[in-house]
C-alpha cells in the first residue's frame, strides 16, 4: 500500500521540518517528503490542503482498562479512541486488575492490542509485586515480555528502603522507572488540593508538599543510584522548580504533566464537579501557570492524556467518593493546541511535547517522519473547533471536565504503520 | 378607573357605631393583617376595649400556598389573650371571596375554642366563594370584577379605599 | 455558573449551603422563622402549610438530634415525615446514592432532608432530582450545615439585634466543622465585621482567612471583647492522635471556662451546636451559666427549619 498525502503542512518537530510539502508512505514506512521517490505510484492519495501532517501522537499514560476492568473500557473502544485522537503509540500503566506484574499478562495484552491493528501499545510493568510497594516484581522477565519501563502507577511505595532497592535493581538492568511523586501519608484520604477551594468545599486535602517531599526523596535516590527515572504527572510549581534544578545538576530524569493539569485548576471544581476529581488533584492557578511555563521551557518534557475512562456510575457520586480520572486520548491533541495558542508556542514546539519527546522517553522508534521511520501519521485540521460531547467521544469513558468546551484541532486521518486506521467523516 | 368609592373614614364611623352596642369588657378583638389590623387598632381604642388587641397573619393558612408559595415579609400572629370560651370580633378591611376569613378562623381555632366569632368588615364587595357572611359591615361597595379594592393608611392614620386594576 | 440552590428566577429551590445565598433570602428565612416561633408557643403547634406533602429524612450518617428537629419541624407544618436511616456500609455495595433517591422520588417524596458523611452529597442529589423536588442539606461531610448556620444566625439576631457591630468568635475544630463553615458564611453575608476563629493550627483548614475571618491561636486574645462565642464540638476520634495530644490539653488551651469567658464582653452570649462535651470544649459552669443560650438555639432551630421548609414547599411567589 502506497499513500501520498499531498498539499499539507508537514510538521515534524524532531527533524525540524515545518513546511508545505507532500508526504509519501510505502510499506508501512515513510518513503520521503517533498518530491516523490523514484517510481512511487500512490494507491491512495489523501488531500491534506489546509491540514497539518504531523507524526502520530505518543501518549505516555493511557489506561485501557484491560485486563480486569472491562466494564470501564475495552481495548477495542480505547484503541479506536486513540487513533480517533491521532494517538498512534501509547504507554499503559500497570494498574490493571490484576496488575501487570506477570509476563503472561503483559504478553497477552501486547498480543491482544497488536491484533487490533490500531495504536501501538507499550505496557509499563509493575515495579513491585501486585503494586503493593513491598516486594520487587520480576523486572528482567517483564522486560523480556515487552515492558518498556516500570512503574507503580498511582500506588505508593511507603517504605523508602524498598524504593531505594527497586531503583538499584532497575539500574542494574538498565531499565527506567516511572514514578509519580506523592507522599502517601500526606495524601491519605485527600481528594483535592489543599487550598481555598478545598477549605470552602470541606474536601479532605492533599498539600502541595506531598509532591515535593516525595520528589526530594526520589531525586536523592536517583543521585545515589544513577537510575533513569521518569517523573509522572507533576502538579506543583515547587515540583517544577525541583525538576528544573535536578536537570541542571545533570540527573538522568525526565518528566511529564497531564493535559488536564496544564489547563485546569482547583477553581474548576466549582460546585463539586466530579469530572474534576483527578489524580493528582487540580492545584492552584499559580501551579497551573508553572506547569504551562515548565512545558514551554522544556523542564516538563512531555504532555500526556493520563487517559482514565471511568464509568458514569462511578462519577455520579459525592465528589470524594467518585472515581478519579478523566478520559483524555481524544483530547490530547486539542489540549496541546490550546496550550500552544494561549502561550504563543510555535506549532512544531508544541507538537514535540506529544510526539518526539515522549517517544524518546519511551525509547521507541516513533514520533517523527524521517524517511524509513514507521508511518504513524496524524493529519489534522488546526483551525476546526470541536465541541466536546459524550456522543462525540469514541472512548467508552465520557468523563471529562471539558464537556461542552469548543477545543481547537480536529483529527482527519490517522495512519498507523502506513495504514489508515481512522478517517473522520468529511 | 372611574368608580366612585366611598370615604373609608365614614365607613369606619358606621362600623364603629354598629359594634359599640355589642362589645363588652370581655370581648376579644382580632384584626387580620395588614388592613384589618389597622381598622381593629382604631376600633379597639375608640370602643375602649380592655383586653389587648390581637392580630392574625394568615400566611400559614392560605389556601393558595401550593400555587403562590409563602408570602414574603411574614409578620407573626399575636394573640395576647386566651381565646378559649371568649366572644371574639374578627376584623378585616375588605370582604371578598371569604378565603382570608376561612384561613383566619382556622388559625384562630389552633389557639383554642372561642365561644363565638363574629366578623366585622369595613367594606363588603361581594363575590363570595365560600359560605361566609359578615355580621357588621361599614358599607357594601360595588367593584368591577377583576379589580382589587385596597385599604391604605396615610401617615396621619387616615384610612382610604383605592381600586387597582388586575388582581 | 448558576448557584445550584436557586432556580432561574433566583428563588430558593434547595437549601444546600449558606455560601452563595443572597442576603435577602437569609433575612427572609430568619423573618419567617420569627413567625414560627409564635406558632410553637400556641395550644395547637401546627400549621397546615405542608399538609399532604411528604418529607423524607435521609440520614446516611447517624444523628438523632438533627433528625428529630427536622421531624418536628415537618410535622408542625403538617407534612408526612418518613425517616430513613441508611447505613453507609449497605450503600457501598449495591444500590448507589442516586438509585436510592430515584426510588424515593418514585414514592412521591416532595422534600429530601439529607445528612451524608461526604462533602457535596446534597449538591449531587440536588443536581439529580426533578425540579419539583426540594433538597435540604442537613449536613454534608465537613462542608455545610446550613440550617444550623441559620439557627445560629437567628439566635445571634434574637439576642444582639444587629449584625453590623458584632464581634463573633468560633472556637475549636474548624477544620472538620460544617457548622463553622455555614455560620461563618451567614455572618459575613449578614454583615458582621469581625468574625474570628480560634484554635490550634491542626484544627484550622488551610487558607481559612479566605472565608473572611481572623485567626487566633490564643484563646484569651481571641475572645477579647467579643459579643458572641460559638464553641464547636470536638469529635471523640480527634481528641487523641496527630491533631491533638489529649482532651485534657485541649480543654486547658481552648475549653471555655468562666475565667476565659471574662475576656469577652460582659453581655456576650455563649452558643454550642450540641451535643456538648462538658469538660472538653466547655466547662459546666459556663454551659449552665446565665450567658449560655444553648437551649434557646434548639428551640429556634425548629422554627428556622419550619421556615426553610415552608419557603421551599410552596408554589412560586
Amino acid at each position: 500500500m502506497k499513500i501520498q498525502i499531498k498539499n499539507g503542512r508537514l510538521v515534524d518537530p524532531r527533524n525540524h521540518v515545518d513546511r508545505a510539502c507532500d508526504l509519501f508512505v510505502a510499506d508501512g514506512c515513510i518513503a520521503g517528503a517533498g518530491a516523490a521517490p523514484a517510481g512511487f505510484r500512490a494507491d491512495r492519495t489523501i488531500d491534506a490542503a489546509g491540514l497539518v501532517v504531523a507524526p502520530g501522537l505518543v501518549d505516555l499514560a493511557a489506561r485501557l482498562r484491560e485486563p480486569g476492568l472491562e466494564y470501564k473500557a475495552t481495548l477495542d473502544s480505547e484503541l479506536y479512541a486513540a487513533v480517533a485522537g491521532g494517538v498512534t503509540s501509547l504507554a499503559c500503566p500497570p494498574d490493571t486488575d490484576p496488575p501487570l506484574d506477570e509476563p503472561g499478562l503483559v504478553e497477552m495484552l501486547k498480543r491482544r492490542a497488536a491484533s487490533r491493528n490500531l495504536a501501538h501499545v507499550y505496557p509499563l510493568g509493575a515495579l513491585t509485586a501486585k503494586l503493593e510497594g513491598a516486594r520487587l516484581a520480576e523486572l528482567a522477565t517483564l522486560r523480556d515480555a515487552g515492558c518498556v519501563a516500570f512503574s507503580q502507577a498511582d500506588a505508593p511505595i511507603p517504605d523508602t528502603a524498598v524504593l531505594w532497592r527497586a531503583l538499584q535493581y532497575a539500574a542494574t538492568l538498565g531499565v527506567s522507572v516511572w514514578l509519580r511523586p506523592q507522599d502517601p501519608y500526606l495524601a491519605r484520604d485527600g481528594v483535592a488540593h489543599d487550598g481555598e477551594v478545598a477549605t470552602r468545599l470541606g474536601l479532605p486535602a492533599i498539600p502541595p508538599f506531598a509532591e515535593t517531599i516525595a520528589l526530594g526523596a526520589i531525586l536523592a535516590l536517583v543521585r545515589a543510584t544513577g537510575t533513569r527515572v521518569h517523573l509522572c504527572r507533576l502538579s506543583t510549581a515547587a515540583g517544577v522548580a525541583m525538576v528544573h534544578a535536578a536537570k541542571a545538576e545533570g540527573l538522568p530524569v525526565t518528566c511529564d504533566a497531564g493535559a488536564h493539569h496544564v489547563h485546569l485548576s482547583e477553581m474548576d471544581l466549582a460546585h463539586y464537579d466530579a469530572h474534576c476529581h483527578l489524580v493528582p488533584p487540580l492545584r492552584s492557578l499559580r501551579d497551573r501557570d508553572a506547569l504551562q511555563a515548565g512545558l514551554a521551557d522544556g523542564t516538563i518534557d512531555a504532555l500526556c492524556s493520563d487517559h482514565t475512562p471511568v464509568d458514569e456510575d462511578a462519577k455520579q457520586m459525592p465528589f470524594g467518593e467518585s472515581a478519579p480520572g478523566a478520559t483524555g486520548l481524544e483530547l490530547l491533541l486539542p489540549l496541546t493546541l490550546k496550550w500552544a495558542r494561549e502561550r504563543g508556542i510555535a506549532l512544531a514546539d508544541a507538537l514535540a511535547r506529544v510526539t518526539c519527546t515522549p517517544a524518546r522517553i519511551l525509547g521507541i522508534e516513533a514520533g517523527h517522519l524521517a524517511p524509513g521511520a514507521p508511518a504513524d501519521v496524524c493529519v489534522f485540521d488546526p483551525e476546526a473547533h470541536v465541541t466536546v460531547s459524550a456522543a462525540g467521544l469514541q472512548s467508552q469513558g465520557k468523563n471529562t471536565p471539558f464537556l461542552g468546551y469548543a477545543l481547537p484541532g480536529r483529527v482527519r486521518f490517522t495512519l498507523v504503520g502506513g495504514a489508515v486506521t481512522y478517517e473522520a467523516r468529511a | 378607573m372611574s368608580v366612585a368609592l366611598p370615604d373609608a373614614e365614614r365607613l369606619y364611623d358606621a362600623l364603629a357605631r354598629e359594634l359599640r352596642p355589642i362589645v363588652t369588657p370581655a370581648t376579644g378583638m382580632i384584626g387580620i393583617q395588614t388592613g384589618g389590623a389597622w381598622v381593629a387598632e382604631r376600633l379597639h381604642r375608640d370602643l375602649g376595649l380592655a383586653i389587648p388587641l390581637g392580630t392574625l397573619n394568615i400566611s400559614f393558612y392560605r389556601d393558595d400556598y401550593a400555587s403562590s408559595g409563602l408570602h414574603a415579609n411574614v409578620r407573626p400572629s399575636q394573640i395576647p389573650f386566651d381565646v378559649n370560651g371568649r366572644r371574639i370580633v374578627l376584623v378585616d378591611d375588605v370582604l371578598f371571596t371569604g378565603r382570608t376569613v376561612r384561613g383566619a378562623m382556622n388559625e384562630l381555632f389552633d389557639y383554642g375554642r372561642p365561644e363565638s366569632i363574629s366578623l366585622a368588615v369595613l367594606a363588603d364587595r361581594g363575590g363570595r366563594e365560600l359560605p361566609i357572611a359578615a355580621q357588621f359591615v361599614g358599607a357594601t361597595v360595588a367593584v368591577p370584577p377583576g379589580a382589587k379594592l385596597d385599604l391604605r393608611r396615610d401617615d396621619a392614620g387616615r384610612l382610604s379605599l383605592h381600586l387597582e386594576a388586575g388582581g | 455558573m448558576r448557584n445550584p440552590q436557586l432556580n432561574e428566577k433566583g428563588e430558593l429551590q434547595h437549601l444546600l449551603a449558606i455560601e452563595g445565598l443572597p442576603r435577602e433570602i437569609i433575612v427572609r428565612i430568619l423573618d419567617t422563622a420569627a413567625s414560627f416561633v409564635g406558632v410553637t408557643e400556641r395550644e395547637v403547634k401546627k400549621v397546615p402549610l405542608l399538609r399532604g406533602k411528604s418529607v423524607f429524612n435521609l440520614f446516611f450518617e447517624p444523628s438523632t438530634r438533627t433528625r428529630t428537629t427536622f421531624e418536628i419541624a415537618a410535622k408542625r407544618l403538617s407534612a408526612d415525615v418518613i425517616n430513613l436511616n441508611i447505613a453507609t456500609s449497605s450503600q457501598t455495595k449495591g444500590e448507589t446514592l442516586l438509585d436510592t433517591i430515584d426510588n424515593l422520588a418514585a414514592m412521591h417524596a416532595d422534600m429530601f432532608v439529607v445528612r451524608h458523611g461526604t462533602s457535596g452529597a446534597a449538591h449531587l442529589i440536588a443536581r439529580h432530582v426533578a425540579p419539583h423536588h426540594h433538597v435540604i442539606n442537613a449536613g454534608d461531610g465537613r462542608h455545610a450545615h446550613p440550617t444550623q448556620g441559620l439557627l445560629d444566625a437567628y439566635t445571634i439576631r434574637h439576642y444582639k439585634r444587629d449584625f453590623a457591630r458584632l464581634a463573633v468568635a468560633v472556637v475549636g475544630d474548624i477544620l472538620h466543622s460544617r457548622v463553622a463553615r455555614s455560620l461563618i458564611h451567614a455572618l459575613t453575608t449578614l454583615g458582621s465585621p469581625d468574625v474570628r476563629v480560634i484554635g490550634p493550627q491542626t484544627l484550622l483548614p488551610t487558607g481559612v482567612e479566605s472565608l473572611g475571618v481572623r485567626v487566633f491561636h490564643d484563646m484569651l486574645r481571641g475572645l477579647r471583647d467579643v459579643d458572641v462565642i460559638v464553641m464547636l464540638r470536638l469529635q471523640n476520634e480527634r481528641m487523641k492522635g496527630p491533631l491533638l495530644p489529649s482532651a485534657q490539653e485541649f480543654f486547658k488551651c481552648y475549653g471555655l471556662t468562666a475565667e476565659k469567658l471574662a475576656a469577652a464582653k460582659p453581655d456576650a452570649i455563649v452558643m454550642h451546636p450540641g451535643p456538648m462535651n462538658r469538660g472538653v470544649e466547655i466547662d459546666s459552669t459556663v454551659a449552665d451559666g446565665r450567658q449560655a443560650v444553648i437551649l434557646p438555639q434548639v428551640t429556634f432551630g425548629i422554627a428556622v427549619r419550619m421556615a426553610v421548609m415552608s419557603i421551599l414547599g410552596g408554589g412560586a411567589t
